[in-house]
């Protein structure tokens, strides 16, 4: 309401106020406009060096790394090989942990958005005794640190069988980001018209059906929003996967967190590595980058 | 809603709930199996000892504050949460207000948003080579060196120094300086040794033999050394080359009075003012390389790993901040640039103050991140500087994991970072409850 009222007011004021500061004023104005430039564009480079240097050092051979940094490549253009990601691809150990880290991402995803979904329904729509204070809890839950359980659940595990196993990782990345699933599809279910609910549940629709055919589809875009979130976290990690994952077949960042020891030494291996790892998250990111910001937002409020 | 449940449960509120209790038990066995009851397995087993057999009461939580290594963790993870969620957040505000001025902006916050998606170990590789000592490969000390190199020279002499015999002495702080004065009118040698010959300087020439020249001082700054053997000490033999460039000060009572740069057979000439005064070869001349800043040395690595998260973040704070933006009325701003208010004043008195509750939010997700940052440190810090890079996450992770594995110090190290970030939790449940009473 204010905006209707007050912009058509403001704007013919705005545009005697300029020619008034005179060409002083547009100097200063057009000076302030190129530092503003001039900042941005070297704010842009410290963002795009540190990835470009890496990007550079993995397509440079190992004998050419130690004649000079790799911004000398700009002069020399003709180092630049596909020779480090040959050898890398034919590296099983890595192609490998590619495969585990896939083995572990999608259903520890997949786990999340179901159970998520579940859950998310029945806080959102179901009637049972405690179901606020039980959602108070687990919106508590959403900032328990991962770190606190390292030793009980690999004690459990341990009892269990499941240390060291995939599906142990699995579990725990499900467990570890139920809250925030929870959480984010309650809220959004929450906000679906009780009328459509209550017509299909007149049409004789049970819970299940009205949770597949109605709840479901009309929560697609939280899910995924969600989906995408709970991948890249999962994909990304290594403190979980360095404490619970089959020490035999690691994913790929427990793959080159080990080789990080000798940095220095096997830059050949390790840039490489690391833009190897680093592709899927950069698809997914710039495939589904509105879905991505939504997720990332929806959990900075959790 | 609990009109059934009032009367009684009847038959269908009881389906309901077997309903509900359908739908929602598979995630609360999991929660409750793998988050709540680890809270409550930490708190108790952090009061035994490392077997877990033996209860040592509070002596685990003793032994975070006494233990010197636990202690740098804690005053590392202080660090990191006093300066990283500020510094983000500070870049993130600049970023997001200045984008929405120039015409490339959405591209901008792409490229400073992308390092989010990635993994914290890929960062770690990508900063560990930005910060890499060697000047020719990490691209942080090729930019600081030569920064340093444009402003001061580097010396082209660092390993020379007087032989055997020399008529110069060490002068302390690397310098060197005549034992005698000299006097105008006879040649001065000046033999210095230990260069390398494929290190000295481009255009350095075979070493002359300074003229008598009355009422100037002259002499000869040179390698001392004749390849193959057969040269004499303090002579100027044939075959021995002069140190061009090589800079000369004639000092008398401690004060400079003259100086002079060695030409390219190493012979210089000073004036009459240097008659009686000892000639000194500054420090200066004998530098060694400047070889840029130990980023990952003991004292740095901390802010260093610091700036590698801020690269991660500050995108993050910059696109929360940008949406917070969005929704700042124009008008607002428009009316106090017609007031006369300049860009500044439109920033700090009114885009801040109505993104302030935005900001705090900010703020404190990401104080909770770096209560609990691991890989970062882990994959940066090299070994040997780890122990001063430590943090709570990093020290959890040593003491629970590692070949001396301790889980009683472990889990008390857990409750600690738990209790850190319970402040916060309480502030999300009563958020909720608040606007669940709305």
């Amino acid at each position: 309401m204010s905006r209707s009222d007050t912009a058509p007011a403001t704007r013919p004021a705005a545009g005697a106020a300029r020619p008034a500061g005179g060409l002083a004023g547009r100097a200063a104005g057009r000076l302030a406009g190129g530092a503003v430039r001039v900042f941005l564009v070297v704010a842009a480079l410290f963002w795009l060096l540190p990835t470009l240097g890496l990007l550079i050092s993995s397509l440079v051979a190992p004998a050419d790394l130690n004649e000079g940094g790799w911004w000398q490549v700009f002069g020399a253009p003709s180092r630049l090989t596909a020779e480090n990601y040959e050898r890398l691809l034919a590296n099983e150990t890595i192609t490998g942990s590619l495969l585990n880290t896939f083995a572990i991402a999608v259903p520890a995803t997949l786990l999340v958005l179901a159970l998520g979904a579940f859950a998310g329904y029945a806080f959102a729509w179901l009637e049972f005794p405690g179901r606020d204070w039980l959602f108070l809890v687990v919106v508590g839950l959403l900032v328990v640190p991962v770190q606190v359980a390292l030793i009980p659940v690999s004690e459990l595990f341990g009892t269990i069988g499941l240390f060291e196993t995939t599906a142990g990782v699995v579990l725990f990345h499900t467990a570890f980001g139920l809250p925030f699933a929870v959480f984010l599809l309650r809220n959004f279910f929450a906000e679906i018209p009780r009328e459509l609910l209550e017509a299909a549940r007149l049409d004789g629709a049970g819970e299940l059906r009205l949770f597949t055919r109605v709840v479901l589809p009309l929560g697609g875009p939280a899910i995924a929003s969600l989906g995408i979130f709970q991948f890249l976290w999962v994909w990304n990690d290594m403190l979980v996967a360095l404490v619970f994952a089959d020490s035999a077949h690691p994913p790929i960042t427990v793959a080159l967190q080990q080789q990080v020891r000798q940095f220095g030494n096997n830059i050949d291996v390790l840039a490489p590595g690391a833009f190897l790892s680093m592709v899927v998250p950069l698809v997914v990111f710039f495939a589904f980058q509105r879905q991505f910001v939504t997720g990332v937002m929806a959990g900075a409020v959790k | 809603m609990t009109a059934s449940a009032a009367h009684g449960p009847s038959a269908e509120a009881r389906r309901r709930r077997l309903v509900a209790a359908a739908f929602l038990l598979p995630a609360l066995v999991l929660l409750g199996a793998l988050v709540v009851q680890p809270i409550g397995y930490s708190l108790y087993r952090s009061f035994f000892d490392r077997s877990g057999d033996v209860f040592v009461g509070g002596d685990n939580y003793r032994e975070i504050f006494a233990d010197d290594g636990i202690r740098t963790a804690l005053k590392n993870t202080a660090v990191w949460v006093v300066l990283a969620p500020a510094t983000a957040t500070a870049l993130g505000l600049i970023f997001a207000v200045l984008t929405e001025r120039v015409r490339w902006g959405t591209a901008f916050k792409l490229l400073v948003f992308m390092p989010m998606a990635i993994s914290m170990l890929a960062a770690g590789i990508i900063f560990r080579l930005v910060y890499d000592h060697d000047p020719g490969r990490g691209v942080a000390n090729a930019v600081w060196v030569g920064v340093h190199d444009t402003f001061a020279q580097s010396s082209a002499f660092p390993k020379a120094r007087p032989g055997r015999d020399s008529p110069l002495t060490d002068a302390g702080g690397g310098a060197f300086v005549t034992r005698e004065p000299v006097r105008a009118g006879v040649p001065v040698l000046l033999p210095l040794v230990g260069v390398a010959p494929e290190t000295l300087p481009g255009g350095t020439r075979t070493a002359g033999t300074a003229a008598a020249v009355p009422g100037e001082v002259t002499g000869t700054v040179w390698q001392d050394f004749t390849r193959g053997g057969g040269g004499a000490t303090n002579v100027v033999d044939p075959s021995e080359q002069g140190f061009a460039g090589m800079r000369i000060e004639a000092v008398r009572d401690g004060r400079v009075v003259d100086t002079a740069t060695a030409r390219a057979d190493g012979t210089f000439t000073l004036s009459a003012k240097a008659d009686g005064a000892l000639l000194r070869l500054p420090a200066v001349n004998f530098r060694e390389a400047y070889g840029g800043v130990q980023w990952l040395g003991p004292a740095l690595v901390t802010p260093a790993v610091i700036g590698a998260y801020v690269w991660m973040w500050a995108g993050f704070a910059m696109v929360l901040i940008g949406a917070g933006l969005a929704a700042v009325p124009r008008e607002l701003l428009e009316a106090a640039r017609v007031d006369g208010a300049n860009e500044w004043q439109v920033f700090r008195r009114i885009t801040v103050p109505l993104l302030a509750p935005l900001l705090a939010v900010v703020l404190v997700t990401l104080v909770i991140n770096v209560m609990k940052i691991f890989d970062l440190v882990f994959v940066i810090a090299p070994g040997a500087v780890q122990d001063d890079a430590n943090v709570l996450a990093l020290q959890l992770y040593r003491t629970s994991f590692g070949t001396d594995a301790d889980p009683g110090l472990g889990s008390a190290i857990a409750v600690l970072l738990l209790v850190l970030v319970i402040p916060v939790m309480l502030v999300n449940i009563r958020r909720l409850r608040k606007e669940g009473a709305r």
